[in-house]
């Protein structure tokens, strides 16, 4: 396990310094407008210069920059210095990547979520490179004596064509860090790009395929102890007392510690821990109610007609459209609990000491983590270090800090270095899942099948605001409500990959295709028609581009060859989420008399595609994951807790169950607007309706495989 | 606890563990081979798969006593340089995006392939739907196991 923390980057610095000089360039990650500044490495080893990043070139030639995001599974750590690479003209091979660890003095941002890394740090990113060349140039236009305009770059060299002198870059790095930066630096045209747009593999593929340590599960401290936890096995519950002498005497276990609700084996082995863990004996008892989905059924229904609702946008008078309305369609869609599932279980390390604290592990919000720890052991924020190792998967369950925190109050109830691990079966009954939530859509059209009304309830629990009220189709219809309410429970919830769009998308998708039959008309065109009115009359504001949104609708059409395929009853969804947009076209063919899901074709428009690659199979993932967890996932309770507790009782998607997926990006030169979400939330909708199709029946609730139209298949 | 003598990569290694402890931590916890992932531990997902005697088997739930003189290969040892035509697929088709399933997968489609060195989509459709990935990379894991396929021959 490679670490690279304040001290060991700074010595990272100094040895690069010692081994021939070289151009350190720091740039400004919290400021897109900045100008990155050139400082020489003893600057940086006394940490005496405030940036956010580095890149740095050696005289050996090699480029480093180091990436501050957390790698999850996104790319970013490909995608990042494809970027820098890019602007500097340098030799992809002679480019690596260093993981920067938690870094508040030197970083901003260092979250990965919300599809946000590669748009909040894209400018940044093609600067530091730029500046980088500009200097190099600089450089060696001083020493050949010839205009700086003469001279050419490429593949980590420079070229003066009048003279025929040559030299890399590496050669010209140390002049090149003596240097002023140019306070404005002139960016590539994008229809130059050499790097950007092509396919780049993975750069820790060959570390990924050989079983390198690189996750956060890898982690091993010489002395480290590991602790398995017993958290309540019912929301709701609360430690009552507990006798853990059982446990204590059994092979291998150091000790057994209480903290809050939860109950800590801590030993010698993950084995020896999860045994001892067994032989605990604990009460528990009751401090709030003890849910069932039977019981979030009820709520659901009567919050759904008796909440008090909060409004979320409203355009137009709903009622007036919804009594003038020659036809109403109404419909109530329904998504459950989900755990986030990623393979690599929540982890983390914490070395509590009395002047600090040492964090290793897996999270997407390495920040939260060390507040948390400051909270915990009363330590200022300097005194604690995050080391962010690559992870097995987040969808955003690592955007929570509960298992950091558990690490942080075991070693210090222990007084060791200790590593809390948990269980596939901890990790799906433990919490913090994708909220349950209701819909209910209601559509006024007039005699021509216009639509004149919409209306939409959100109910959702512990769900926040599970309405996205200025998505679509806000914006398109004059008489317009969006509502909801919130039922608290003790069962926790948090942030899902896309974040409520993963289940809005599919129930509005979805309900916008039964407005389209009801209206007689085509979904594309219906849709289409939707947002020609938001372009040219809209209904208060609209705060999605209209266009593009039609461009990746008509993509898709076309691509899929919309509505001309015999035999294959094709399925239309578009959302737009995380800044990007994308239509889907399911395709459903009926065999021996069985409704099958066979492809998948995506219209993207994400901006600028950096990795071609990577983006592809991001946006193949997202889908695969959105028609996995609509077709399947389910989560479900009795008394406070979870029915399903491994990958035996909660379905997965499978390769025999995967569609093909078709995958096109719009080329349009806008920014990198964000992927590692979008592709998801519309993927659901573009099933059930493609499903619809071949059987007549609707898919109003998640996970389909439980839906009539599914009985008697599996 | 007891002493258990392994065979591990073509090296000797010994482990003083209880003899229910599953291979899985036994080369996790105590002999530092951690290429092989944790994931499920009731062998739905393939994350911790090794070839044992060149079969694939899932080492979370192979207790370390019933391993005897078997030879245990790992990831770490599926090849000296990292160059098994498997490994070497799974980078030219760039199948990793988290890359945590990614070496069970791997074990699962080389012990696959030699027993079947020309497999018919429909075959490794059904050698690796055992194995879960998370991230959705079956498309590539896929692709990855026939351009595998074509190498090794």
């Amino acid at each position: 396990m490679s670490t690279f923390n304040q001290t060991s980057r700074r010595d990272f610095m100094k040895l690069a310094a010692a081994a021939g000089g070289g151009l350190f360039l720091g740039f400004n990650w919290s400021d897109t407008t900045a100008a990155p500044v050139v400082v020489d490495a003893d600057q940086i080893a006394a940490g005496s210069v405030k940036f956010n990043s580095y890149l740095s070139i050696g005289s050996d030639n090699i480029i480093t920059i180091v990436s501050p995001n957390p790698e999850i599974g996104q790319g970013i750590k490909t995608a990042f210095p494809m970027v820098v690479a890019e602007e500097l003209d340098a030799d992809w091979k002679l480019v690596k990547t260093v993981q920067g660890n938690l870094d508040n003095a030197q970083f901003e941002r260092q979250v990965t979520g919300g599809s946000g890394a590669v748009p909040h740090s894209w400018e940044r990113l093609r600067k530091a490179g730029a500046t980088a060349r500009h200097l190099l140039i600089s450089a060696a236009a001083a020493k050949w004596g010839v205009p700086a305009a003469e001279i050419t770059a490429a593949d980590s060299r420079l070229f003066h064509k009048a003279s025929g002198k040559s030299g890399s870059y590496g050669e010209f790095a140390e002049a090149a860090g003596k240097l002023t930066a140019p306070a404005d630096i002139k960016l590539k045209d994008e229809k130059t790009f050499k790097l950007i747009g092509q396919s780049v593999r993975n750069v820790d593929n060959k570390n990924i395929a050989t079983g390198k340590p690189l996750f956060g599960l890898d982690f091993y401290r010489e002395g480290m102890l590991f602790a398995i936890i017993q958290r309540p096995k019912a929301f709701g519950l609360k430690l009552k007392s507990v006798d853990s002498a059982a446990a204590k005497a059994m092979p291998g276990i150091v000790d057994v510690v209480t903290f809050e609700n939860s109950v800590a084996v801590v030993g010698k082995s993950t084995w020896q821990c999860k045994k001892a863990r067994e032989a605990l004996k604990i009460e528990y008892e009751k401090a709030a109610d003890l849910e069932s989905s039977e019981d979030h059924n009820r709520i659901f229904s009567n919050l759904m007609d008796n909440g008090e609702a909060t409004v979320r946008r409203k355009n137009g008078d709903v009622d007036a459209a919804f009594k003038s309305a020659a036809k109403v369609i109404k419909a109530e869609y329904q998504c459950p609990f989900l755990p986030h599932s990623p393979l690599e279980p929540m982890n983390f390390f914490a070395h509590v000491r009395e002047d600090g604290v040492e964090l290793v592990g897996p999270t997407q919000t390495p920040d939260r983590a060390r507040g948390e720890a400051a909270k915990i052991t009363g330590l200022p924020p300097e005194k604690i270090t995050v080391e962010i190792t690559r992870q097995g998967g987040g969808f955003g369950r690592r955007l929570s800090a509960d298992f950091a925190i558990e690490a942080v109050h075991v070693s210090k109830l222990v007084k060791a270095p200790v590593k809390v691990i948990w269980t596939r079966e901890d990790d799906m009954t433990g919490g913090i899942y994708r909220p349950a939530v209701r819909y209910r859509f209601e559509a006024a059209l007039d005699k021509n099948g216009e639509m004149i009304g919409y209306k939409l309830r959100g109910v959702g629990i512990n769900s926040g605001n599970p309405t996205r009220e200025d998505n679509f189709p806000s914006g398109s219809v004059d008489n317009l409500l969006i509502d909801s309410v919130e039922h608290k429970s003790a069962i926790t919830t948090g942030p899902w990959r896309a974040p409520i769009t993963n289940f809005l998308a599919y129930a509005e998708q979805s309900f916008i295709d039964e407005v389209a039959e009801a209206a007689g008309k085509d979904p594309v065109e219906f849709r289409l028609a939707l947002l020609e009115k938001a372009k040219k009359s809209p209904a208060g504001e609209v705060k999605y581009d209209v266009d593009r949104m039609i461009a990746v609708i008509r993509m898709a059409a076309e691509k899929s060859n919309w509505g001309k395929k015999k035999g294959v009853h094709q399925g239309f969804s578009v959302y737009f989420s995380h800044r990007s947009y994308v239509a889907q076209v399911g395709e459903v063919v009926v065999e021996k008399g069985k409704p099958v899901l066979k492809n998948i074709i995506a219209a993207v428009d994400c901006g600028i595609v950096i990795n071609k690659s990577g983006s592809l199979q991001q946006v193949r993932g997202g889908v695969v994951d959105g028609v996995g967890h609509a077709m399947f996932g389910n989560m479900t309770f009795k008394g406070g807790t979870p029915d399903q507790s491994n990958f035996n009782g909660f379905r997965l998607i499978r390769m025999n169950e995967i569609p093909d997926v078709d995958v096109h990006f719009v080329d349009n030169g806008i920014s990198p607007t964000g992927l590692g979400e979008p592709a998801l939330p519309p993927a659901g909708g573009a099933v059930a309706n493609a499903f619809y199709k071949a059987t007549k029946q609707r898919l109003r609730n998640q996970p389909f495989i439980n839906e009539d139209a599914f009985k008697g298949i599996s | 606890m007891a002493l258990f003598k392994l065979t591990i990569n073509n090296r000797a290694y010994s482990a003083d563990v209880e003899g229910d402890t599953p291979l899985l931590w036994v080369l996790r916890d105590n002999l530092g081979l951690v290429g092989t992932k944790y994931g499920c531990g009731i062998a739905q997902c393939g994350a911790c798969t090794v070839h044992l005697d060149g079969k694939a088997v899932r080492s979370c739930v192979l207790p370390v006593s019933s391993v005897g003189k078997a030879k245990v290969t790992t990831i770490e040892g599926l090849s000296e340089k990292g160059d098994h035509p498997v490994q070497k697929a799974w980078d030219e088709v760039d199948v990793a995006q988290c890359g945590y399933c990614q070496a069970g997968q791997i074990m699962t489609a080389a012990a696959f392939l030699k027993e079947k060195p020309k497999p018919t989509d429909e075959e490794i459709v059904g050698a690796m739907s055992g194995n879960l990935c998370r991230c959705g990379t079956y498309h590539r894991i896929r692709e990855a196991v026939k351009v595998a396929a074509t190498k090794s021959n």
